[in-house]
């Protein structure tokens, strides 16, 4: 068990101009589940695999507890990762899977043969323990990954899209298995994906990466709540958040030609950001074109255009739909972007992000 | 509806008759095994097993077993020292100038043997002019070293090590980086994650790689002749060679005997070979993106430099020796500035009806078979894809069986099939015509493999929907199949071409007088001591293959993924 740090930490591959990673801070506690979530090619798992020891750092400083590790092995850096395609040796046995990095470590037999039945206890692969990898579904070879890191008992898991495998149910109910271990074992994790529900379900906070910079960091309801820039709130929420040229004048924000609702900030354009969730039919206020609607029982979600704008609601009434609707929105759930930066505007009317404790 | 049964009426004349190209493939590429196996039991004095028992008895008949079973499996550990260092170096190393140095390792391959032991031959011994030019030479009266069974063995590893390396290489392309990455995590140190995780999942493409070495050492016959038959060390190709010619086709039951021996080894060979294979395929789990690949960061100038001078020992310094041996007027005499001349090669190409009736030999041969094979293997291998049937299957399993077999007994096998044609007077024996139908059986498969993969690539929506339209079969093979299937066909037809020309060991049974072939002459030259003209007519067959293959090398891309084998 320890806290990570990473401190002003860059990768820029040889060869290769750009970074992959720049500039990205964060202190995690001990015990943490940090998901790091953002689009394919943002770095996410360059990242994790610079704090695994895989990638060189070429920039910055990575602690485990108090060690600085940029220079470490990494059998030196007492963590256990667990891979997308679980990287399970095809020649061993389960148990000598999972066995492994302990007999690396020179692990008395006892205690090896005692922590490979625990785990196996815990992630029920007993009836398993015989068998080759390739005689195991995903789900089991998944589970065998996750033994082989818990096994080892380190200071820290790293998991690279460990569930991207697997069909959609599976990874539903693992993502529900791997918080629960993680809980129960209280270590330290850092987690990829690009799934952003897996990030929100599994998080104590989130990272959203883009373009390899940290966009923000939070916790799932505070960026969700109050994401800090467009590309967050894209990314974050489904359906997507919808971003709107909009004007604000006279202390209301004008959405092709009507008020929408009342906000403190000085008239000019901006980014105004709707999620569906907060829209509401009402009889009067700004008036949408229907174009279609997506019916998912418990709700639906209609699209349609303001003026040429896309944007959606989700609508729980089962009554047919006028060609127009009119919508409203609590001022409190107006999300306003500076129009050039894309950053977010702090405005009164909007609650203030309680931080993560 | 008009349109289905307009092609149901055009195509099926056409798929009626396809089938028919079945009947002589299988005549020509198993008839002649099948008739080797009768003679084993008999065949022509009643059903008798008393061949075997004399000839399998026979002292020099065990000698001979042994001495095959000990250079062949020497060569290839040999074989597999070269092979798996390259493979490992290049496959998953970042060492540069991947292309040349694979290039470079194949070309010994492609060498006939019997230019490769005539081009070491020039390196060692008291008489070698390279050693004399640098004042090495050991003296006059000496042996040459390479006349023993060390010496075999040498040149057989060096000679078979791209196969141990081609296979090597595409299995360590399998293994996924995060396996090894997974390891160094879990506390491997570099020699641990070797030996626990590289090295047990190279193995059995290690293992297949070697069996296809030691089985095509085994049935080498140019090496073991080149340096065997002087030095009296027979091994079974060469007893067979030698007693064939000294005998003549009186001795044809017996030796018979001796190439089934052979070839059940070989059969062996492979069958473990491909036992290993199939078992030891451990089903790679979750194959990621990213290949295995190591950085060697300092070292991986000295590693460079290391593999290169090897190259240069074994393909370079050879083939300096044998031309400075081409390059002098007369055996003996040292080359300088004042001696060099081309008589040599004037006399050779030019002079000689004997080397230059080989030339049109070898070049008719090469060019007819793979003209002919391409012809029966473009339809052929349609048929296999698209009308699979229990028949074209079978064939597809036995068709690799005259290419693995050791030449000798193919040739043995043809001299038992075509002496006599069966119910007729007539005689192929002694006619160029055996010699080719001898080809046409044993290079079916290069032939066939590539045609095989591309037409295995091409979508038969594209067909169909000719088809559709109204294409009738002949049309859409001409007008579809045929172009896509062309680039792959005319590798395979460079790949006929290159191995038939320079073959020996199926000619030199085969051969008589008028039908001598390039392996052949130099074969002969050497023999009876024409080392400086055997040096130069090697050479310009070396040339010869070393463009080729540059050609083949150059149009690489226009070729489908895995139809040269030594790229993939
Ligand atoms: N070995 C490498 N050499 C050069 N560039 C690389 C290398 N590996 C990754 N990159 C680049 O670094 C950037 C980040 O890659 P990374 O693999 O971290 O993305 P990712 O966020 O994990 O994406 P994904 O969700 O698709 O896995 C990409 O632009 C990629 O092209
Ligand atoms: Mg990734």
């Amino acid at each position: 068990m320890a806290h990570l740090s990473l401190t002003n930490v860059g990768k820029t591959y040889g060869g290769s101009a750009q970074a992959a990673v720049a500039d990205v801070n964060i202190e995690i506690r001990d015990g943490e589940f940090i998901v790091l979530v953002g689009p394919s090619g943002c770095g996410k798992s360059t990242l994790l695999r610079m704090v695994a020891g895989l990638e060189t750092i070429t920039q910055g400083e990575i602690r485990i507890g108090e060690r600085l590790v940029n220079q470490l092995d990494p059998a030196e850096r007492d963590i256990a990762m667990v891979f997308q395609n679980y990287a399970l040796y095809p020649h061993m046995s389960v148990r000598d899977n999972m066995a492994y990095g302990l007999k690396n470590r020179g692990e008395s037999k006892a205690v090896i043969e005692e922590r490979v039945a625990e785990a196996a206890r815990m992630l029920e692969l007993r009836p398993y323990l015989n068998r080759k990898p390739r005689a195991l579904s995903g789900g089991q070879r998944q589970r065998v990954a996750m033994g082989r890191a818990i096994v080892r008992q380190p200071s820290a898991f790293l998991f690279d899209e460990p569930l991207s495998n697997l069909d959609a149910k599976l990874r539903v109910s693992m993502r529900m298995e791997i918080r629960k271990l993680q809980k129960r074992l209280g270590t330290t994790s850092l987690y990829v994906t690009h799934d952003q529900l897996e990030a929100m379900t599994l998080a104590d906070r989130l990272v959203v990466l883009n373009g390899g910079r940290v966009e923000q960091i939070g916790a799932p309801l505070e960026v969700y709540r109050a994401p800090a820039s467009t590309f967050v709130a894209s990314f974050i929420g489904a359906p997507a958040m919808s971003l709107l040229d909009a004007n604000v004048e006279n202390g209301q924000v004008m959405l092709d030609g009507h008020a929408l609702a009342p906000v403190a900030h000085e008239a000019g354009p901006v980014t105004l950001g709707l999620r569906a969730e907060d829209l509401r039919i009402t009889p009067g206020g700004v008036p949408m074109r229907v174009d279609y609607v997506e019916e998912l029982g418990a709700q639906r979600i209609v699209h349609g255009f303001v003026g040429e704008q896309a944007l959606a609601i989700i609508d729980t009434s089962e009554a047919p739909l006028p060609e127009t609707v009119h919508l409203g929105v609590a001022p409190s759930r107006v999300h306003l972007f500076d129009a050039r930066t894309g950053r977010r505007i702090e405005t009164a009317s909007q609650p203030v992000a309680v931080p993560a404790e | 509806m008009i349109a289905t049964r307009l092609r149901k009426g055009g195509s099926r004349s056409l798929d009626r008759l396809f089938p028919l190209i079945l009947l002589p493939v299988a005549l020509i590429a198993l008839g002649p095994v099948l008739r080797l196996l009768l003679e084993g039991v008999g065949l022509g004095d009643g059903l008798t097993s008393e061949h075997l028992t004399t000839v399998l008895t026979r002292e020099g008949t065990r000698t001979a077993l042994l001495h095959s079973l000990v250079t062949a499996g020497g060569g290839t550990l040999i074989s597999i020292l070269i092979g798996a260092s390259f493979a490992f170096l290049v496959a998953l190393t970042d060492i540069r100038g991947k292309g040349a140095l694979v290039f470079c390792l194949m070309v010994p391959m492609m060498i006939p043997p019997q230019i490769t032991a005539l081009a070491w031959m020039q390196v060692t011994g008291p008489s070698s002019v390279l050693l004399k030019m640098l004042g090495l030479a050991p003296p006059l009266g000496s042996p040459q070293p390479l006349h023993s069974p060390q010496g075999i063995v040498l040149l057989l590893g060096i000679q078979h090590a791209s196969l141990v390396f081609l296979t090597l290489r595409a299995g360590l392309r399998m293994i996924p980086a995060d396996l090894v990455e997974a390891a160094r995590m879990c506390g491997g140190g570099t020699l641990r994650v070797w030996a626990q995780v590289v090295l047990p999942l190279s193995m059995p493409a290690l293992i297949a790689g070697a069996a296809m070495a030691f089985v095509t050492a085994l049935g080498n016959f140019g090496i073991p002749a080149m340096l065997g038959i002087p030095a009296r060390y027979s091994t079974l190709p060469t007893l067979i060679y030698q007693r064939l010619v000294g005998l003549g086709p009186s001795v044809l039951p017996e030796v018979a005997v001796l190439s089934l021996l052979i070839g059940l080894v070989a059969i062996a060979g492979v069958l473990a070979g491909r036992v290993v294979l199939s078992r030891g395929g451990f089903g790679l789990v979750g194959l990621s993106g990213t290949p295995l690949a190591f950085s060697l960061g300092r070292a991986r100038l000295p590693v460079e430099i290391a593999l290169w001078a090897f190259i240069a020992m074994i393909l370079v310094l050879p083939l300096l020796a044998l031309l400075a041996t081409s390059l002098i007027p007369a055996y003996g005499v040292p080359l300088s500035f004042e001696t060099a001349t081309f008589k040599a090669w004037h006399e050779a190409l030019l002079v000689q009806p004997v080397t230059r009736r080989a030339y049109a030999n070898s070049l008719f041969l090469a060019v007819a078979a793979a003209l002919i094979l391409m012809a029966i293997c473009l339809p052929l291998a349609w048929l296999m894809e698209r009308r699979p049937s229990r028949i074209t299957r079978l064939l597809d399993g036995l068709i690799d069986l005259p290419y693995a077999l050791p030449g000798v007994v193919l040739s043995i096998a043809c001299i038992l099939t075509f002496t006599r044609l069966p119910f007729t007077d007539l005689t192929l024996y002694g006619t160029i015509w055996i010699i080719l139908m001898a080809y046409l059986a044993r290079f079916f498969v290069v032939m066939l493999r590539p045609i095989q993969s591309s037409l295995a690539q091409l979508d038969p929506a594209m067909e169909e929907a000719a088809a559709s339209v109204g294409a009738r079969l002949g049309r859409r093979l001409r007008a579809i199949v045929l172009p896509l299937a062309a680039p792959s066909a005319a590798a395979g037809a460079i790949l006929v071409f290159l191995t038939a020309v320079n073959e020996l060991t199926v000619s030199a049974l085969l051969w008589s007088s008028g039908t001598e072939t390039l392996g052949v002459v130099i074969f002969n030259l050497e023999d009876s001591g024409e080392t400086v003209m055997a040096s130069a007519l090697a050479m310009s067959i070396t040339c010869l293959i070393i463009a080729l293959m540059a050609a083949v090398q150059l149009g690489a891309r226009h070729f489908p993924k895995g139809t040269i084998p030594w790229q993939s």
